[in-house]
């Protein structure tokens, strides 16, 4: 009788232990508590900003939608070895082991060997991630900057090469116009002062006193000639 | 009569097609880049409203004044700066070729700051902006460093742009696409001038109102942008202690004097193509206040510009720290709002301090976001253009802003050259068989071959010296020799007279009192002033380092001995030909006294050379 009651409150204090160890969930196993998680050296640490992204249209966080996390990430290793190493390793969403979830939406995680009892490197998950970043992010509706995987370093977009002319296109349709209108005005000028000049040689040829003052001399305004009124020949 | 003596004065003198031309082009000569990015900082860092006081006076006692006399000179002797000092007397004759100087090297320079504005304008047409983000460095593996320090502002103005060396020294090579742009700068300054002032009487509809039309637009956006009224409240409080300082006056007198554009030829020379009979003293007044006006209304929507540009940042940076909070203290996303920051770092801190200094958060002060100002090329191209990024659609207002900045400036461009081609034309330089267009173009490839100085990769540097040298002492110079030359060597009652015959009255007492007294007393006490100041600060500019210490703080440098000595000759060169052709004058007339008869100066028109009374 005394061994049944010894027994129940040896697993009374083991569930009890467990249960402050897991800190909420009876399987514990998989979630375990955040600061050994975090403790982890290949360990990442996840942020999401579910109300920046999407507003009044965001979903509460909840135990699924770390279960999508968790499958999604063994999608994500699967995919990795797959493409870098030939290799299907069927990584589960038991391999994946997340710490508590903050209010913020944050925890830490890290990846499991389904095959062997070993933690797969950080580089290794890092590059896993950058491969299906896009998927992942889709997953929750959420972008790169809204889905942190802190200490990622982000991927740069190369530089778009056509830039270089857009600025070099418009200079040219400038200098174009310019050159033009100024082609124009220069022959239009010189086609106006030959017809003047015309005008004039002919006037010459009537009779007319130059008013060219270009032959030098000093006019005295005393002795003005009226021109308008000379008799047309 | 007047007009049969007009026709005979040589080659016919080219006229306004109408009396607005006239005035546009004056105004537009007049309001220039300074009135955008010189006034709203003087305004600023002067006490706001309070230093509107000094400006008017200013205006009135100095401004003014200064503007009808050049008008008037102009319009009664038709001639050009040279021409007109000559007239008034040969003694003087230096004083023109001393504004064609200052003119010509001022224009130099000018378009320098166009081909920059052209440049930003080539690249408003991209999406994004390319001064909105750093460029990716070459092995695609981050930003580059230069520019992560700085701001990406910044970045693609000293170095995409300018590409501009540590210090003055070091000089570097041409920039090819900052050659192109000053190539299309003066190209387009050239069309304009092709055919003289009929060609740029029409230009002037355009360079003299558009950018009026760009201020308004500007201004109903920017009020309708959160910010705003800030920026214009802090723009217009008055801070009437600083009126006791006398370095406000100082800059309020410089400000109107060099706003106004006197003292470069180009007003006489644009007044000389008036007929006489017109009223020049109602222009006066109309450019001069109009100029005014301008510089007001221009800093009102600069300034609305800049609130909402403090208003960005401040709200920016609120933000990074509501985040470095959030993620620090694993708060739910969105709960920490810019309202209730104060109470939860409030909170925050009682709990846990050690953690929250840890976070390093940055004040953040609206204040002085404000204070961030800055005047000249700074304005247009570092804080303006960033403002331009956070505005939506920020393409439209980058391509109006530079288009309205390059009007500006061309319209003002048009006075300066005009400095310098009219003086020319005036003094029977051109050779009879040289074509107009053809002796324009060569003046304007002479100027342009000049002005590759400032392509160079310390051409932001020498333009500095340039604008802070040239377009100084040597116009205040003039401008006092200019009215001493008109009130003592002319005579004050002779040119009453002139002006009763071109606008039908005698000059009342106040012009009087401002010309014979006032005016010139101003000019010299402005003068010392300046000098005083010059003096007593050793020339030093900074630079653009990146290996400094303290880098993105710019490294002040002082000047080199041999960049002193060029900034000396950059003001004795143009006032010096003021001395040089007053003794040359003088001596010539000393030798010819001794035995030569001495032909007649004068320019009455009804001498008759026959009747000689010195034989």
């Amino acid at each position: 009788m005394w061994m049944k009651l010894l027994l129940i409150v040896a697993l009374a204090g083991i569930y009890t232990q467990a249960k402050e160890d897991g800190r909420g969930q009876i399987s514990g196993e998989v979630e375990e508590a955040r600061w050994r998680v975090a403790e982890s050296p290949d360990a990442f640490k996840v942020r999401l900003s579910l109300k920046s992204a999407l507003g009044d249209e965001a979903y509460t966080w909840n135990e699924n939608e770390l279960y999508l996390f968790r499958a999604a990430m063994a999608y994500t290793m699967r995919q990795y070895y797959m493409a870098e190493k030939g290799q299907q390793v069927n990584f589960t969403s038991e391999n994946i082991v997340t710490s508590e979830v903050t209010p913020r939406i944050s925890f830490f995680f890290y990846v499991t060997n389904p095959d062997a009892a070993a933690t797969i490197t950080k580089a290794e998950v890092e590059a896993a991630i950058r491969l299906s970043r896009g998927r992942i992010n889709s997953a929750f509706l959420l972008s790169d900057d809204t889905l942190e995987f802190v200490g990622l370093l982000a991927t740069l977009s190369p530089p778009a090469e056509p830039t270089v002319e857009v600025w070099l296109i418009v200079f040219g349709v400038v200098i174009g116009f310019v050159v033009l209108v100024g082609v124009f005005l220069i022959v239009s000028g010189f086609r106006n002062r030959r017809k003047r000049k015309l005008k004039m040689d002919d006037d010459d040829d009537e009779g007319k006193a130059g008013e060219e003052i270009e032959s030098g001399g000093v006019t005295n305004s005393g002795f003005e000639e009226e021109d308008d009124r000379r008799t047309q020949l | 009569m007047a007009d049969s003596e007009d026709a005979k004065s040589g080659d016919e003198r080219p006229k306004w097609d109408n009396k607005v031309q006239y005035l546009l082009t004056c105004i537009g000569f007049a309001v220039g880049l300074g009135n955008v990015w010189r006034f709203p900082y003087l305004c600023q860092v002067y006490g706001g409203g309070a230093f509107l006081i000094p400006y008017l006076i200013a205006l009135v006692f100095e401004g003014l004044p200064l503007l009808y006399l050049e008008l008037a000179i102009g319009q009664r002797l038709r001639l050009g700066s040279i021409g007109v000092w000559n007239s008034i007397s040969p003694y003087l004759g230096g004083v023109g070729v001393a504004s064609m100087i200052v003119s010509f090297l001022v224009a130099v320079y000018y378009n320098t700051i166009l081909a920059w504005v052209l440049w930003y304008f080539f690249h408003s047409f991209q999406n994004p902006l390319p001064w909105s983000e750093c460029p990716v460095n070459e092995d695609l593996t981050g930003y580059v460093q230069e520019c992560l320090d700085s701001t990406p502002v910044n970045y693609f103005w000293y170095r995409q742009t300018l590409n501009v060396t540590p210090n003055i020294e070091t000089n570097g090579s041409l920039q090819w696409w900052l050659v192109l742009c000053l190539i299309t700068a003066w190209c387009i300054v050239y069309i304009c001038f092709i055919r003289g002032i009929e060609t740029i009487g029409k230009a002037v509809y355009v360079t003299a109102t558009f950018p009026y039309l760009v201020l308004t637009i500007f201004l109903v956006r920017a009020l309708t942008l959160p910010g705003a009224t800030d920026g214009l409240i802090y723009l217009f409080t008055p801070d009437w202690n600083l009126l006791l300082n006398p370095r406000v006056w100082l800059d309020a007198a410089t400000q109107i004097f060099f706003s106004l554009s006197l003292a470069f030829g180009g007003l006489i020379a644009f007044s000389s193509y008036n007929p006489q009979k017109n009223n020049c003293e109602r222009d006066a007044v109309l450019v001069g206040c109009i100029n005014s006006a301008t510089s007001l209304y221009a800093s009102i929507s600069i300034f609305a510009i800049l609130g909402f540009k403090a208003t960005s940042n401040y709200n920016t940076c609120v933000q990074g720290n509501i985040i470095a909070l959030t993620n620090g203290f694993d708060v739910a996303d969105q709960n920490i709002t810019v309202d209730n920051f104060d109470s939860w770092l409030d909170n925050l801190n009682k709990t846990d301090p050690a953690k929250v200094s840890y976070l390093n958060l940055t004040e953040c002060n609206l204040q002085t976001f404000l204070d961030e100002s800055a005047s000249g090329t700074g304005l247009a191209f570092i804080v303006f253009t960033e403002a331009v990024i956070s505005m939506p659609g920020s393409q439209v207002w980058a391509v109006l802003f530079f288009v309205m900045l390059f009007s500006l400036g061309l319209s003002s461009m048009f006075g300066n050259m005009e400095g310098v081609l009219a003086p020319l034309h005036d003094l029977n330089l051109v050779p009879k068989w040289m074509p107009k267009e053809l002796f324009t173009g060569c003046i304007f490839v002479l100027s342009c071959l000049v002005s590759l100085i400032f392509t160079m990769d310390s051409g932001n540097y020498w333009l500095e010296i340039f604008n802070n040298y040239v377009g100084s002492v040597s116009l205040l110079i003039i401008a006092f020799f200019e009215i001493i030359g008109v009130v003592f060597f002319h005579g004050m009652g002779r040119f009453s007279d002139d002006i009763e015959f071109m606008t039908g009255r005698r000059p009342n007492l106040f012009w009087k009192a401002c010309w014979m007294c006032i005016s010139p007393l101003l000019l010299l006490v402005v003068f010392v002033a300046y000098i005083i100041v010059q003096v007593q600060t050793t020339p030093t500019y900074p630079t653009w380092n990146p290996d400094y210490v303290d880098f993105p703080v710019t490294d002040v440098q002082p000047y080199p001995t041999w960049v002193f000595v060029i900034c000396v000759l950059l003001v004795a060169i143009p006032v010096g030909p003021i001395p040089i052709v007053a003794l040359y004058r003088l001596i010539n007339r000393k030798l010819r006294r001794t035995g030569r008869t001495d032909t007649s100066r004068t320019s009455n028109p009804y001498a008759n050379e026959g009747f000689n009374m010195d034989t």
